[in-house]
């Protein structure tokens, strides 16, 4: 009944969104009253005893420099080698990127019954039903999962990471060796010297109310004071004021950081689709009719360029720089 | 070269999201359906620029779905596909629909299959990785560019803050988004053409889903927005150091 968890690596570091669903496979040993142990891939440079303070005992580590990249097909191998060598009745991933790989080809490859994309720990009265978004965040779904072996991909930022004392014992495996991956990695790409937006926790985004690209100055000042990530509106992404691995929404990234401050958006349906599973909603617009209102938790009816500064200032002087 | 798109059809937008029958189903009354844009905008259309590059290409499109998601295959077709296939099934279960879809795959020996990156109503992300796993084929997820050079695509992916590069050799499952291609609309000629294109309709084959709805909730209401005067934006700063505590 044994509850395996996948640990995801880049660069040799493991992933905020790994340590979430770490805690959260733990904390689901603990409700089926079992034990939890986690999976690693390629080689790291973390120390994986480490991971024991999220509440695992053990982790399983393939040290193989062949699958420091992701190819989903090799690393589902090697994962269901994992489940079959620890007889885990439940795996559980981060829904981030390599997850959103990984976790369907397993399901597939074991005929395991999947949720996508869970907000919180299944209710096992009865049966095992887990909840999770739909609707890009307008809605929730419970779903039954009806199969012996079952598969949670979590949502990220939708379970806390908690942090005790515990040690993890690490156990070297060599799944999935001889299997060469089929995709060559050969360039990555990193937009350097920011908060990665998908992981980020808060987050400072405006739109097309700023005028043009020379006004993101107090932007990008801002979000440097509260360490935020920088996020834009599709209109300013496909005006080529901000990069397009800004643009959230719809059809953009999806994210859900704990704060969300949106400067002159207007709060579009699409827009939203994006943006309205973040915990703390944040709206500065001159326009007090802006959609965008009607979703949020704090808001400033007022200019974006009286405003902003302002609050810079404040959040300056508050840090004590 | 063969290029298989899958295509699901999805409630507008800015549909309303309500729940009918003891909120076990989604209430579809006025309800506009479009075809998921991820498989419109990004894989449907970036397939269409590989045919406009080298004519022998063929593509196939399929949808898992009931005789109402024919108008947006038929869009689909408009736009520029070569012939459909409409699994007639409206189960909403992942693993069953990548398994039709692997079947109808099997028959056609693709060189190249293209999803969307998620469908907005299900939001599973899921259906192109099963159908790649039943297929045995290498899959590159959350594509972002995707060249082709004889047998050997360059594809772009999004990674955890920015993009990784990687090569691979065909057959290949892709999962497209943004930047893949730029959204088109159809024209007259295409509307015209896709009457008489063919849509072959075939029986799902015997397979079990492993899931079940049990219930959709709405989130709770907000509580509202309070404002803080624009004379006072410090306060503000306060309320989200002190009363929301995330700063
Ligand atoms: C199918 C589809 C998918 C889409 N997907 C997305 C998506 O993923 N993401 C997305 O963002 N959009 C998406 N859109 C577009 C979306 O509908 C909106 O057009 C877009 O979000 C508008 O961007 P905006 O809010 O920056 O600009 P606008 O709508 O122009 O709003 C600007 C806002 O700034 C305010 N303002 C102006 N001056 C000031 C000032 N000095 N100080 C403060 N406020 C000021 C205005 O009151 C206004 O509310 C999509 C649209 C469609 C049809
Ligand atoms: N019913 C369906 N028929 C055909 N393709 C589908 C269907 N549902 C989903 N897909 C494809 O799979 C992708 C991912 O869907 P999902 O896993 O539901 O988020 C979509 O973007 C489509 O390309």
């Amino acid at each position: 009944m044994s509850v395996l968890i996948f640990i995801d690596q880049a660069e040799g570091h493991i992933k905020k969104s790994s340590l979430e669903a770490l805690t959260y496979g733990a904390e689901l040993a603990v409700q089926l009253g079992t034990n939890a142990e986690g999976i690693v891939l390629g080689e790291v440079k973390d120390d994986l005893t480490a991971l024991g303070k999220q509440g695992v005992k053990k982790i399983q580590h393939v040290n193989n420099s062949a699958l420091n990249h992701l190819d989903a097909q090799v690393y589902t191998k090697a994962i269901a080698e994992a489940v079959a060598a620890t007889g885990a009745k439940v795996v559980v991933f981060s829904h981030n990127l390599s997850g959103k790989a990984i976790a369907p080809r397993l399901s597939a490859k074991l005929k395991a019954a999947m949720v996508a994309g869970a907000v919180g720990l299944p209710n096992t009265s009865g049966g095992f039903v887990v909840k999770k978004n739909v609707f890009s965040g307008k809605a929730f779904a419970n779903i039954s999962l009806n199969t012996d072996i079952k598969i949670i991909s979590l949502n990220p930022n939708s379970f806390h990471i908690t942090n005790g004392d515990g040690v993890a014992e690490v156990v070297s495996q060599n799944f999935a060796t001889g299997v060469s991956p089929k995709i060559k990695v050969t360039a990555v790409n990193k937009v350097t010297g920011e908060v990665p937006l998908s992981e980020a926790e808060l987050v400072v985004s405006a739109g097309r109310g700023l005028k043009g690209p020379e006004n993101w100055g107090m932007i990008e000042e801002m979000a440097h004071l509260l360490h935020a990530a920088t996020a834009c509106s599709r209109a300013v992404a496909d005006a080529g004021w901000r990069p397009h691995h800004e643009h959230v929404g719809q059809t953009g990234l999806a994210i859900a950081p704990n704060l969300y401050i949106a400067i002159g958006i207007s709060g579009a349906i699409q827009h939203l689709a994006g943006v309205n599973r973040s915990k703390v909603i944040v709206v500065i617009n001159k326009d007090p009719e802006a959609p965008f209102f009607k979703a949020a938790d704090y808001g400033i009816v007022g200019d974006a360029f009286d405003v902003v500064p302002k609050m810079n200032a404040a959040i300056k002087k508050m840090k004590g720089l | 070269m063969k290029i298989l798109v899958c295509i699901s059809k999805t409630p507008d937008t800015t549909a309303k999201i309500a729940f009918t029958d003891n909120n076990t189903k989604f209430a579809q009354d006025g309800v506009q359906w479009i075809i998921n844009p991820y498989d419109e905008w990004y894989a449907l259309v970036r397939a269409i620029e590989l045919k406009e590059k080298d004519a022998g290409t063929i593509i196939h499109l399929v949808t898992a779905g009931a005789a109402d998601a024919e108008p947006i295959i038929r869009k689909a077709l408009a736009l520029g596909g070569d012939e459909a296939i409409r699994i007639n099934t409206d189960s909403h279960d992942s693993y069953y629909i990548a398994a039709q879809i692997a079947e109808v795959a099997k028959q056609g020996g693709y060189d190249l299959v293209f999803t969307g990156k998620e469908t907005i109503d299900y939001n599973g992300s899921s259906i192109g990785g099963m159908v790649a796993e039943l297929l045995n084929l290498p899959y590159v997820s959350l594509a972002t560019k995707f060249e082709l050079n004889g047998t050997t695509a360059t594809i772009t992916r999004e990674i955890e803050g920015g993009e990784e590069v990687c090569e691979v050799s065909l057959p290949v499952a892709v999962s497209c988004q943004k930047g893949m291609a730029e959204a088109r609309i159809p024209n007259m000629r295409g509307i015209m053409a896709a009457r008489t294109k063919p849509l072959k309709v075939v029986e799902p084959a015997a397979i079990d889903a492993l899931t079940s709805i049990v219930s959709f909730e709405l989130p709770p209401a907000k509580a509202g927005v309070k404002l803080v005067s624009p004379d006072t934006p410090e306060e503000l700063v306060r309320l989200l150091h002190e009363e929301a505590k995330i700063i």
